[in-house]
């Protein structure tokens, strides 16, 4: 199929609107078959995400979430890997973040404490990736089997280290002592309240301007660098990318280093600008979560950024749909479903039909066809 | 005249059901969810459904999907004028300790853990002594003189089930020989039945034949394991005794539901208090389940036993030591 007369435009905005739309559409079923009018129901989910400063801080805080996660898993796709294990990174990350905020939260300003502690963040959570990208490497040990046993390791790890040293005595809940309010990252409420800014009270923290700039960080790092260059060259094809010269076990393990120290920015998000203390189960599948984040947005930052959103929409928007409607709470995870099946699995479905209609109406209307911006692959 | 009867009657309700929804009982179960077969939906069947059925009053239930949503639904359903909200789990503390003091008015309850705060009814239940008596009726029921237990997620409060059993076991048999296994360090260590079969029989190969499961939905498969393999299994927090008829030798009920219905019925009696409310024993908010399921296991010679140690712990001449009193269990 030639797709030299298909505008950029028509891959990147329009099929994906219309594999939404129909994930939407097959939503809607749901709810009338659950006897709730669908249209009731997306207005609850809308209102609840966007409807309120409340609603808004809360879809911005999960969408903070997902973009470290997707972007975890994104670069380690363009490196043709499929990093299963953010969960992990991003828990052992939040073993960094709590450590530094422990250690030095009250002792030292915020404006020193936080570059130390996005440093840990990134340091624990790519020394977790580091030994399953050294056997990916060196001894050819699937990184999907490694990645995830690491999650389960972590898990044990990091209950170890909360049951037997951090946790306060004589408290039944696993969870670390609350940090220093010095370390805390400031909220946005209270940013906005100081500039005289209304805004209820939700988690949405200062890590979503740090989750930003790292999304466009990642886009320098892999597509105006050297390193992203053998990144993708390695991702496209290995044996190419060895003919030509490039170090294979060195790029397999910068990569997932890369990919570990995204997932360890998570926990800047949930626990040094949310929770305040490491819990138990902080990371709770936003880690496996983000590798449908990665997939809507084609692995590429500013389309992880835009699947971040969805599926923070999702996220709030369908508690929401709890509150209102007491629906299951695992309806969040049916919608979320639909949206991978549409956009993931059935991703092509669309795109023909998409395209020949595109083709049929420019023929008609347009002038020049092919003299368009192609579609990047 | 039929007219304005009913108009009346019509009036009247509506009038009590205006009087009714001020009262506005809820409920944040923990993440593992409603329907847990276990701790969770101890809550739901044995305090959210016969509240509903008794006072006509539908219990608020939200079930977060994550962390943050813990403080978001209690700060919501606190917004929205609930109360009293009961808490499900250890979980809560800190999104309790924190919502509770942002509602002062507002009447919040805490299972499994202590909040102190003068609006908070911080719930809690001596694992320990239930778990002892069926340590001391599984010492009772071996013939191989092995017993194990299977916890779920290797946290304090499953250890507080193992300690108390195991001593009641050595307390009835000082030789017996204790096993004991955790399903994972994962929350879904509580809900993996096909991990909690493998552990029980591991278990059995080496001699156990009295397995007693903490271990929520992980429980199911322990308890399947058991009756293939011809040995008792004990069941937790629910009366789990009709789920294997015949090698269900008993379990150890810890009453979460009825305590979430008290604190709801406390208050719309006027009587609700805060504070810390120790459901031990004694109190009623543990014990043994002896029914029609496990009667033909538990013969009259033990049965005087179990009530003898079980009298004994209530009027104190034995002491059960408390696994979360220092973490851990020597005793």
């Amino acid at each position: 199929m030639s797709q030299e007369r298909i505008p950029v435009w028509i891959t990147v905005v329009v099929i994906p609107i219309t594999n939404v739309l129909l994930a939407a559409i097959a939503a809607g079923f749901i709810f009338w078959f659950l006897n709730i009018n669908p249209l009731d129901a997306l207005r609850a989910m809308v209102y609840g995400a966007f409807g309120s400063s409340y609603g808004w801080g809360y879809t911005l805080y999960y969408m903070t979430t997902y973009i470290f996660t997707g972007l975890a898993v994104a670069v380690a796709f363009k490196c043709g890997m499929f990093n299963i294990g953010g969960e992990g990174q991003a828990y052992i990350g939040a073993l960094g973040v709590g450590l530094v905020c422990l250690w030095l939260g009250g002792k030292v300003p915020f404006l020193v404490l936080l570059p130390i502690s996005i440093m840990a963040a990134a340091v624990f959570g790519a020394l977790w990736a580091l030994i399953p990208a050294w056997l990916q490497a060196y001894r050819g040990s699937h990184i999907v089997i490694t990645t995830i046993m690491f999650n389960f390791i972590a898990a044990s790890l990091m209950n170890y280290v909360l049951i037997n040293h951090l946790k306060p005595e004589g408290r039944m809940s696993v969870e670390s002592a609350q940090f220093h309010p010095d370390a805390w990252i400031p909220k946005v409420h209270d940013v906005l309240g100081a500039m005289g800014i209304q805004m209820g009270y939700s988690p949405l923290n200062l890590s979503i301007v740090f989750a930003l700039l790292v999304a466009f960080a990642v886009w320098v790092f892999l597509w105006r660098t050297r390193w992203g260059y053998e990144i993708r060259a390695v991702g496209s094809n290995p044996s190419a990318a060895k003919y030509g010269g490039i170090h294979l076990p060195k790029v397999i393990i910068l990569t997932m280093l890369v990919a570990g120290a995204l997932a360890g920015f998570l926990a800047l998000n949930v626990v040094q600008g949310e929770a305040h203390q490491i819990k138990l189960n902080l990371v709770n599948q936003m880690g496996f979560t983000g590798i449908a984040v990665a997939l809507m947005g084609r692995n590429h930052p500013f389309g992880i950024v835009l699947a971040a959103l969805l599926f923070g929409f999702l996220t709030q928007g369908g508690s929401e749909l709890q509150f209102e409607y007491s629906v299951d709470a695992r309806i969040v995870v049916v919608l979320q479903g639909l949206v991978i099946l549409f956009s993931g699995a059935l991703q092509y479905m669309m795109k023909h039909p998409i395209e020949k209609a595109y083709l049929r109406l420019h023929h008609r209307f347009g002038r020049k066809p092919g003299t368009d911006k192609t579609a990047e692959a | 005249m039929k007219p304005l009867f009913k108009a009346i009657a019509a009036a009247s309700i509506t009038l009590t059901a205006g009087y009714v929804a001020a009262f506005q009982p809820a409920v944040v179960y923990d993440t593992a969810g409603k329907f847990d077969k276990s701790f969770n939906e101890a809550v739901f069947r044995n305090g959210v459904e016969p509240f509903n059925a008794d006072k006509g009053v539908v219990v608020r239930e939200f079930e977060p999907q994550n962390e943050e949503q813990r403080t978001q639904s209690l700060r919501r359903l606190a917004q929205q004028g609930a109360s009293p909200i009961v808490a499900v789990g250890f979980n809560f503390s800190s999104s309790v300790e924190q919502v509770a003091a942002q509602f002062p008015n507002t009447q919040f309850a805490i299972i499994d853990s202590v909040v102190d705060l003068p609006n908070v009814q911080s719930i809690i239940f001596a694992e320990h002594e239930g778990s002892f008596l069926v340590g001391a009726l599984a010492a009772m029921a071996t013939e191989s003189n092995v017993i194990s237990f299977v916890g779920g997620m290797d946290i304090p409060l499953i250890r507080k089930f193992a300690c108390g059993y195991e001593q009641g076991a050595k307390y009835v048999n000082s030789d017996v020989r204790y096993i004991q296994n955790m399903t994972g360090s994962t929350p879904s260590a509580f809900n993996d039945p096909a991990r909690g079969s493998e552990l029980a029989n591991s278990q059995i190969t080496q001699g156990s034949d009295v397995i007693f499961a903490a271990a929520g939905g992980t429980g199911i498969g322990v308890y399947q394991a058991a009756a293939d393999a011809g040995v008792y299994a004990i069941g937790v927090d629910s009366n789990q005794n009709y789920l294997q008829p015949g090698t269900m030798l008993s379990s150890m009920v810890k009453r979460v539901g009825v305590a979430a219905y008290q604190t709801w019925e406390e208050s719309l009696n006027g009587e609700w208090e805060g504070g810390i409310k120790v459901l031990d024993l004694a109190a009623g908010g543990v014990d043994w389940a002896l029914d029609e399921f496990n009667e033909d296991l538990v013969s009259a010679e033990m049965q005087s036993r179990m009530a003898e140690i079980r009298q004994a712990i209530i009027d104190g001449e034995i002491q059960v030591h408390d696994y979360s009193s220092n973490n851990s269990c020597d005793y």
